[in-house]
């Protein structure tokens, strides 16, 4: 999909199908908050401050069953580890740009924005550090605001989206469809197998550690295998990233 | 169940939301503009396609909407998201591929 149009462009149309993620999940957010007593004022400002959310849902969980602080924090903090590895992994391509942008691109990682724009990068290696930025916002200029939104609307309006459109696989869905593309080499196919065996295996630890386990276990497959393969092929070739 | 207190629902918001930024900063903005070494750049290359995959496995095999119980439409929709993903690279014919796996399995089987 090498496409001409500008990076902000770009960004806004891959950003387009997470809409039917975020409303849906953004709602229920909101419709659990009210129900935990929460006003609208407070579910939407957990939403603006913290935008992650699965580590949401968790605090609002432990939260209604008064679990100290600390711990609800704690708890919460560990489901979203994963963001330090998004935020190591986007520093190669938009480290260079100025602090206040990496800021705002840091508060909004999220996984839909990182996905988004890790597969446009790799895309398009020919990109500024500008390009980059550009098409991060572009990303998430739809997605984040209609987090806030929906959340909103959710508290007060106090229902959530019909069960039967089973839109509870659209986060599913979202991401399986963006992993297809990203599987260009044995290694990133090794990787992702080894994230899905190590996910499953790991998945009764709590507080989403078993997803730590398999992210860390799948990056060392990915780098080994990419090693492996580099070997094999002989120092004349080029490595799979330069292959691109 | 009693309420939330004001001071414990306003501490997390805050601490989360603290929390929250400074794991999504801690590289982005210390790092900058460094070079990193190269065994670490080895090991980022995969971050997406280690971290997606296990974000999604267990909600395909175990889906909360069916009360973790296995459930073919599902099953069936992520393969062929997947498949059509990898195939074309087209993200958006994934997805409507999918979707239309799943609704028409949903519909037949339920």
């Amino acid at each position: 999909m090498r496409s001409s149009a500008s990076p902000i462009r770009q960004g806004l149309t891959d950003g387009l199908p997470f809409i039917a993620v975020v409303i849906p999940f953004g709602m229920l957010f909101g419709v659990v908050s009210a129900e935990a007593g929460l006003n609208m004022f407070e579910a939407l400002s957990f939403s603006v401050v913290v935008i992650a959310g699965e580590a949401q849902f968790t605090a609002l969980q432990l939260l209604t069953e008064h679990v100290p602080t600390f711990l609800v924090l704690t708890s919460a903090l560990a489901v979203n580890l994963r963001m330090a590895m998004y935020s190591a992994s986007l520093t190669p391509h938009v480290g260079p740009a100025p602090l206040w942008q990496r800021a705002i691109i840091a508060y909004f990682t999220i996984d839909q924005s990182y996905a988004c724009a890790i597969a446009a990068y790799e895309r398009n290696p020919h990109w500024t550090t500008q390009d980059k930025v550009r098409y991060f916002f572009g990303a998430v200029v739809m997605i984040c605001p209609l987090w806030y939104v929906a959340t909103a609307a959710g508290a007060w309006v106090g229902s959530g989206i019909p069960d039967g459109l089973a839109l509870d696989f659209a986060v599913p869905i979202t991401f399986i469809a963006m992993t297809g593309p990203m599987l260009r080499t044995g290694a990133h196919r090794a990787a992702a197998l080894m994230s899905v065996v190590l996910s499953l295996t790991f998945a009764f630890l709590p507080y989403n550690l078993g997803l730590l386990v398999a992210g860390l276990g799948a990056m060392i497959t990915g780098a080994q295998v990419e090693l492996w393969l580099e070997r094999r092929a002989g120092p004349t070739t080029p490595t799979p990233q330069e292959a691109k | 169940m009693t309420e939330i207190s004001s001071t414990a629902l306003w501490t997390v918001i805050i601490g989360l939301g603290l929390g929250s930024f400074a794991l999504r900063f801690v590289f982005i903005g210390l790092i900058g503009d460094r070079q990193m070494p190269e065994w670490a750049l080895r090991h980022l290359r995969y971050t997406a396609v280690a971290i997606l995959p296990g974000l999604v496995a267990p909600l395909v095999v175990w889906p909360p909407a069916t009360g973790g119980s296995f459930d073919l439409p599902r099953v069936l929709a992520g393969i062929v998201t997947l498949a059509v993903g990898y195939v074309t690279k087209n993200v958006l014919a994934a997805i409507v591929a999918g979707a239309a796996t799943l609704y028409a399995l949903l519909y037949l089987l339920g």
